[in-house]
């Protein structure tokens, strides 16, 4: 076991010893640890690097450490980034709150990590490092198959930069119970009359999150067409409706333990237009720009 | 004696605290909140070693070659056994001893245990266990339980996969009715999931025989299986209780308690085994899947006229307590009704699924949920509320059950149902997103919500039925301890959390009046207590320490009446002292005892029961019956096929 105090010597030591398996919260590694599921040599932890451990905001981007715990999201972050807080909510049970992190949740790289949706609905963007340097990978490049991602060996999380919320977010998650439960499928939606975007992001219903671009791009263009980003006028049903059907067919899911590929199409598409219908409500009620 | 105003004694006004009908802290309460509370999971000895079991993967198979050489030349490791080790009788079972302690040349269910390692470490006795080399030779799996009791399978055990047939036929088995609802219903397998798992530590004593401290549901029946598959005399094999982290019927059956005594002996060294949380899913059984046809015929008014059922349990690889969960399924079967017409079929049978045993309900609850969707399902035909099919047919005082039993204790079934009805309805959740379906997962704020409301009763055996010699002892003792009264309360009833130690405390301060009460750890070294279960240990282990204490309480009486000269009958035992009964003190308890104690031992049986007749199912088979009404409140998202936590409110009888 590793324990390096800074970062800088995190980054040597992961490029010394790059078969050290990295540890945050440890709340999936001691899980596999324990299942033996898997025999690292050894363990790299980084609960001691304290420039893990903050977030800062700059230029309305929120720069979240790697090792800032889903508890920590809850309690500070619920006005800036309302849907990553409201997914933090549903991880876990108050225990797993208070050791995992994001961090954490970007190096399993599961399908079904319950913060991936609203950074991918934020454009989130991963900043990753090794003493080689510093490189910036968007969330929706970061995943490349089932808990694969693009980190390097060598490389290490450092943070995740997300555009502060200008209006907006809602994260919605269907699971085989009300707590302490894996997501079936999720949904997170940013409305952004700041950048006059929509960003959304789809959990558990690919190989890997995602977000739907087509979706997207259609209610923006919708909103602006209308000129509801200023009138604030209702959506059509129509639209909302489009906007659903659309999140439904950027999913792949399958049929797995937790449930069916259209128990899951079906699921987003209902989560879409609750999500999308709540959002829009919010932002009606506030303050014309 | 003088007893009136002006004698120069304090008159005891008071009992002693902490008596029956108060509310005592639990003795373990604290340490349990705390995290202090030692588990049979937390034991330990200075050179124990650690032992493992190799279970089976597959759900049948023939065992062709064990070999264990690799395994044994692991550093560490003290002793690798397999069925060839078992010194006794390689079976073991509650009912029939069908089970082996370890597989010899057939596996029938995954998870069987095949052998078993000890070593120094976890991690050697991990290793070892990868060494050892089983060949099996897979065979089809019998699955499906109604082809396995309509002879469609082939055979898994000598006598066939028909492991109790009950019949019960009670009135007119052609009765024909106005009304008629029937129906097809199938409930999984659950888990009693405590989240203590299996554990113990054996260790082998100089006589040759083994004190064994485990976490159990039944020290008698373990030592006596324990010691046949050991080849001991009883006397050698000593079991005591340790701490006991949840049961709910899955402790009744043996689990570590063979596994760890063989290694013990055989290494002798004192031998710890721990199931992980994985691995206590294939250590104990589980609840019977059931799939229940029912037909129900009734009056134009939705009066019962007969009830008709074939019942099937699947009782997995071996009987454990099959056998008397098919009985409760069957003579519970037509529910807490009054039902002229009774004719019902219930089978237990072996697959190669998971064995299933005890858990709490036993067979009754299964059948609940078909006689329960019944009655739903006859109300709506009749078109009368759910609440009001139920109260017309609830079974009363004086009542026959199917097996003929008239209930000749409370039943008031139609009042339970009622007082669940006019409950105040939870309110709906209103912005709350905890009380929604899917909670704060945030799946709706109301879209889809709809509410359901649901009702159901169901009746229980209490006590062992049918026949079934069931007594519990009790050894009490009275002395003075630095001139105080105090009691010792000594039984082998197994606390499982159920508060019955608390209990046992309680019973001997009321009957003794006297405050300081110790519960001994409950071992062998006292006579049978039967099982924690079938909710019997308050009744008859409660009953064991009530008699044993009155009649310490009568040589007590008889000792103070010897020297003051009253009337022994005439004289009570309140406040550590004895007194007359208006409470003016004759003796002071510790005085009269003064070195000398007095020790009673008491075997207490209830009312006997009588098996059901093998044809027709009739016969008084029940000590008592309890009673109890639900009203489940539930919303659901019909959209997504969620829903919220529910709200259940329940009332018991004769409990509550
Ligand atoms: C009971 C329970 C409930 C759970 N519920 C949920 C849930 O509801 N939703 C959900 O999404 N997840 C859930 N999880 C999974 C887990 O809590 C999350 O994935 C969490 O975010 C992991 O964070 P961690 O800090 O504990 O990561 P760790 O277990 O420490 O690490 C996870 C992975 O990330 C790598 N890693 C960690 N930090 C870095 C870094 N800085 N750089 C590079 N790699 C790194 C590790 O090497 C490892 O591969 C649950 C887990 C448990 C045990």
């Amino acid at each position: 076991m590793r324990r390096p105090t800074s970062w800088a010597e995190a980054l040597s030591v992961r490029a010394a010893a790059p078969d050290l398996l990295p540890i945050a919260g440890g709340t999936d590694v001691m899980v596999e640890l324990n299942f033996d599921r898997r025999r690292p040599p050894g363990l790299l932890d980084l609960t001691r690097v304290p420039e893990l451990a903050t977030w800062t905001v700059f230029d309305g981007t929120v720069e979240l450490g790697a090792g800032v715990t889903y508890a920590q999201v809850v309690a500070d972050l619920g006005d800036l980034l309302p849907g990553l807080a409201t997914a933090s909510r549903t991880v876990g049970s108050p225990q797993i709150r208070n050791r995992g992190t994001v961090g954490g949740n970007l190096g399993s790289a599961s399908p079904a990590g319950d913060a991936h949706p609203p950074l991918l609905a934020a454009g989130a963007v991963v900043e990753l490092e090794s003493v080689h340097g510093r490189r910036s990978v968007p969330v929706s490049e970061f995943f490349i198959g089932v808990k694969r991602s693009v980190l390097e060996p060598d490389e290490l999380i450092r943070s995740v930069r997300v555009p502060c919320a200008t209006g907006p977010e809602q994260f919605s998650k269907v699971g085989t119970r009300n707590a302490m439960v894996i997501a079936v499928a999720s949904f997170a939606l940013r409305v952004d009359p700041g950048r006059r975007r929509v960003g959304t992001g789809i959990g558990s219903a690919a190989p890997t999150p995602r977000t739907a671009p087509e979706a997207e791009t259609f209610l923006a263009r919708e909103i602006e067409a209308a000129d509801a980003w200023a009138s604030r006028d209702p959506l059509p049903a129509p639209v909302v409706r489009r906007f659903a059907e659309l999140v439904a067919a950027a999913a792949s899911p399958i049929d797995d333990v937790r449930g069916s590929a259209s128990y899951r199409r079906h699921a987003l598409t209902v989560m879409a237009t609750r999500t999308l219908g709540w959002a829009w409500d919010e932002y009606r009620q506030g303050v014309p720009a | 004696m003088g007893t009136g105003p002006g004698v120069l004694t304090d008159p005891v006004t008071t009992a002693v605290r902490g008596g029956v009908g108060d509310s005592p802290r639990r003795p373990d309460g604290t340490l349990k909140v705390t995290g202090e509370f030692a588990y049979s999971s937390d034991l330990w000895m200075d050179g124990m070693l650690w032992g493992l079991t190799l279970r089976s993967p597959h759900a049948h198979a023939r065992v062709t070659r064990i070999e264990t050489a690799r395994a044994l030349a692991v550093p560490g490791v003290f002793a690798v056994l397999t069925h060839e080790d078992v010194p006794g009788t390689n079976l073991y079972g509650l009912e029939i001893r069908d089970q082996p302690v370890l597989a010899a040349d057939r596996v029938r269910y995954q998870g069987e245990p095949v052998a078993l390692v000890a070593a120094e470490h976890p991690e050697a006795a991990r290793r070892a266990l990868d060494l050892v080399e089983v060949d099996f030779d897979p065979l089809p799996p019998v699955t499906d339980a109604r082809e396995s009791v309509h002879g469609t399978s082939p055979s898994l055990h000598p006598g066939g996969n028909v492991v109790r047939h009950v019949r019960i036929r009670h009135g007119d088995e052609h009765a024909r009715a106005d009304v008629v609802v029937t129906g097809d219903y199938e409930v999984g397998m659950q888990d009693q999931a405590f989240l203590g798992p299996e554990s113990g530590l054996a260790v082998p004593s100089p006589d040759g025989g083994v004190d064994l401290y485990v976490a159990t549901q039944w020290l008698h029946v373990d030592r006596d299986q324990v010691a046949a598959a050991l080849g001991l005399a009883p006397e050698l094999v000593r079991i005591t209780l340790a701490g006991v982290g949840g049961a709910f019927g899955a402790r009744e059956d043996l689990s570590i308690q063979v596994h760890a005594c063989m290694l013990a002996l055989r290494t002798r060294r004192a031998v710890k085994m721990v199931s992980s949380r994985e691995e206590s899913f294939f250590g104990h059984v589980h609840r019977h899947p059931a799939r229940m046809r029912y037909e129900h015929g009734a009056t134009r008014d939705g009066r019962l006229v007969y009830v008709k059922a074939e019942t099937i349990l699947d009782g997995g690889a071996y009987a454990s307590s099959t056998p008397a969960v098919v009985t409760n399924a069957a003579t519970l079967g037509a529910g807490p009704y009054d039902v002229p017409n009774v004719a019902i079929d219930c089978y237990g049978a072996y697959t190669n699924n998971p064995p299933c045993g005890a858990m709490r309900g036993f067979g009754a609850v299964q059948a609940a949920f078909a006689y329960e969707s019944q009655m739903d399902r006859l109300a709506a035909v009749v078109g009368i509320d759910p609440v009001e099919i139920r109260i017309r047919n609830a079974l009363t005082e004086g009542s026959r059950i199917a097996t003929g039993q008239r209930v000749d204790s409370a039943a008031p079934v139609a009042e339970l149902v009622r007082r669940v009805r006019d409950m105040p309805l939870p309110p709906s959740a209103d912005g709350d997103l905890r009380a929604m379906p899917g909670g704060v997962a945030n799946t709706t704020h109301g879209e889809g919500v709809r509410r359901g409301v649901g009702y159901a009763v169901g009746l229980k055996n209490v006590c062992f039925s049918a026949g079934f010699d069931d007594y519990s002892t009790a050894r009490v003792v009275l002395e003075a301890v630095a001139g105080e009264p105090v009691v010792l309360v000594h039984t082998a009833a197994v606390e499982v959390g159920q508060g019955l130690v608390t209990l046992q405390a309680q019973i001997a301060r009321t009957e003794l009046g006297v405050a300081r009460v110790t519960v001994a750890t409950a071992d062998t070294q006292v006579g049978g207590a039967g099982s924690t279960s079938a909710s019997r240990q308050s009744y008859v282990t409660g009953g064991a320490v009530q008699a044993a204490c009155r009649q310490v309480a009568e040589e007590v009486r008889r000792r103070a009446a010897e020297r003051s000269g009253a009337d022994p009958g005439a004289l009570d035992l309140a406040g550590g002292k004895v007194v007359t009964r208006d409470g003016v003190p004759v003796a002071d308890m510790a005085d009269l005892l003064g070195d000398d104690r007095v020790e009673r031992t008491v075997e207490w049986r209830h009312r006997p029961t009588s098996p059901i007749d093998p044809a027709t199912g009739q016969g008084d088979a029940h000590v008592q019956l309890a009673f109890a009404a639900h009203r489940a409140v539930v919303d659901v998202d019909v959209e997504l096929g969620l829903s919220s936590t529910g709200w259940c409110a329940t009332r018991r009888s004769p409990t509550t």
